[in-house]
């Protein structure tokens, strides 16, 4: 039997602007994905993710501190420092990754990084799973 | 035993040019390139990708030279003068502030703007199939736009036909970089590069220090002319012995100093406001626009706060990640039995920056390419491991 895993479809998950230009996704549940995964983890997923970039972007003390320190060393600090973004990018691919061993994989879904895609979309690719058709 | 055959990846995903297959054999000994090196935009990199300017990089040079060239007269001729009859912290504020000035011009030119990654070929198929275009192909559809709410105010988001997406709020495409960017400011030719989200700061650092620059040489160029003139000699000789005795300089000092000051003060009037020249110019949230009442729907309603998410907010990354590799795909022979034919090869992604991950953390994606590169979409490594590893499995039981 010829077992074979192609690329049925992309669905793309696209940015949700109703709160301004903060980078949060929409949790609408595509309708391609209905007989793969469950509706409530998808939107978990979502969920999280937009609660992560909104700390990443988040307008607080410490990104006011690091701006301020930033401007005062004429942005050299940046040359060895991380920001606080980028640190929150990093937890963000650890979670992607995450997400896609335990439950996207085994349903033949991938989610791909939004950085990836410049923060416009969340794509998530669809398998033709012939395993779960024996 | 099960002849367990090659996954085939679906051939209308991926459309490889002859070139590209052409390449495939002398590709092995070679390493394998960068994005930045197919990067499609009209940008310059430098650094191994780590520098990038504007194909057009206007007159930087000249902005530098310009700026060199005056510090340079102000420490030769006004400094000895007034080290020897007011302080000596003359030069070294002049010092500090002319270090500050090329730094910031420099992180001004050199920083990405906020490029936005043109449209993969997979979203920008799927965005095309969402727009009801029911129009025959061999026109150009009407220009398409997507009306969105953002705090109760619509804001209508415009389709780059280059880039082939919807525009986010606030991103503009900048024809001389050839790139949609991300709250656009302007074009700056003085700095040779666009002027955006992500070095929008550096370039009113660079503007308010530079203001302060040639308000300070200019502050100082008058003192020591008056002071000279009061030690017997006339203004006018004062005058004639000074570099100001070439008109051009002086020409150049007046109006260098007045649109500088100018422009401080215009980008001031921005930031306090949330927003951008583009916006501004364009009127896109002036109340007197016809009968619309429309206002600034990012603006926080207080200064304070506008100007410190503006200068002060979170630094978001470049999103074009230049730095990664295009590999191919003859370099892992990792597909199922010995004997089985290598079909179209295939373009994968594989992320090599250090990450602070154990292993390389999985980067699915398509190379950013127009219709003139190779497009073809990717499966990580794991992911077609594991493929393998599930039809084995079901092929042996």
């Amino acid at each position: 039997m010829r077992q074979q895993a192609a690329i049925t479809a992309k669905v793309f998950i696209q940015r949700d602007y109703s709160s301004g230009t903060m980078c949060q996704f929409q949790t609408k549940f595509p309708s391609e994905l209905e007989n793969r995964i469950d509706k409530q983890q998808f939107e978990e997923t979502v969920r999280a993710l937009n609660n992560m970039y909104a700390e990443a972007e988040k307008l607080g003390s410490q990104s006011y501190i690091e701006g301020c320190l930033a401007c005062l060393t004429a942005y050299t600090v940046f040359l060895c420092m991380e920001t606080h973004y980028e640190k929150v990018l990093k937890k963000i691919a650890k979670y992607i990754q995450e997400q896609n061993d335990k439950i996207y994989a085994p349903r033949g879904l991938l989610l791909t990084d939004p950085i990836e895609r410049g923060l416009r979309v969340v794509e998530i690719t669809i398998f033709e799973d012939r395993s779960l058709t024996r | 035993m099960k002849n367990c055959e090659y996954q085939q990846i679906d051939p209308r995903a991926l459309s490889v040019t002859p070139l590209s297959a052409q390449n495939l054999g002398e590709k092995k000994a070679q390493s394998p390139r960068r994005k930045w090196e197919v990067f499609p935009g009209k940008n310059r990199f430098f650094c191994d990708g780590r520098l990038i300017l504007s194909r057009q990089s206007g007159v930087l040079p000249l902005t530098m030279g310009l700026i060199v060239v005056t510090c340079g007269l102000f420490f030769a001729f006004d400094c000895p003068f007034l080290v020897k009859h007011l302080t000596i912290f003359i030069p070294v504020i002049g010092g500090v502030l002319f270090v500050f000035v090329v730094i910031s011009l420099l992180r001004t030119s050199f920083t990405d703007p906020g490029i936005l990654p043109r449209a993969t070929p997979d979203e920008a198929a799927d965005i095309e199939r969402q727009i009801d275009t029911s129009g025959s192909s061999t026109y150009r559809p009407p220009p398409r736009t997507k009306e969105i709410l953002i705090n109760q105010q619509v804001v209508k988001l415009k389709y780059c036909f280059t880039c082939k997406m919807f525009r986010p709020p606030r991103t503009s495409h900048c024809s001389l970089c050839d790139n949609c960017v991300e709250r656009f400011d302007h074009h700056c030719p003085w700095v040779g590069n666009c002027v955006g989200k992500r070095n929008y700061r550096f370039f009113y650092s660079f503007i308010i220090s530079l203001s302060f620059l040639t308000s300070f040489i200019f502050g100082c160029v008058i003192t020591h002319i008056t002071l000279r003139s009061q030690e017997g000699k006339s203004l006018v000789q004062a005058i004639e012995e000074s570099p100001a005795r070439y008109p051009l300089c002086l020409v150049i000092c007046f109006f260098s100093i007045w649109s500088i000051l100018g422009l401080s003060g215009f980008h001031t009037y921005l930031v306090a406001s949330n927003l951008t020249t583009n916006e501004d110019i364009k009127g896109s949230w002036s109340s007197k626009r016809g009968a619309e009442e429309s206002e600034n729907p990012y603006t926080y309603n207080s200064i304070i706060t506008n100007c410190c998410v503006t200068l002060c907010g979170p630094m978001p990354p470049s999103t074009k990640d230049v730095l990664e590799r295009v590999v191919h795909s003859s370099d892992f022979p990792v597909l199922c039995s010995p004997g089985t034919p290598k079909t179209t090869p295939q373009v994968l992604n594989v992320s090599s920056r250090a990450a602070p991950t154990s292993e390389p953390s999985p980067s699915v994606g398509c190379t950013q390419q127009q219709a003139r590169q190779p497009a073809a979409t990717a499966l990580d490594l794991k992911q077609m491991v594991r493929l393998v590893a599930q039809c084995h499995a079901d092929g042996e039981s």
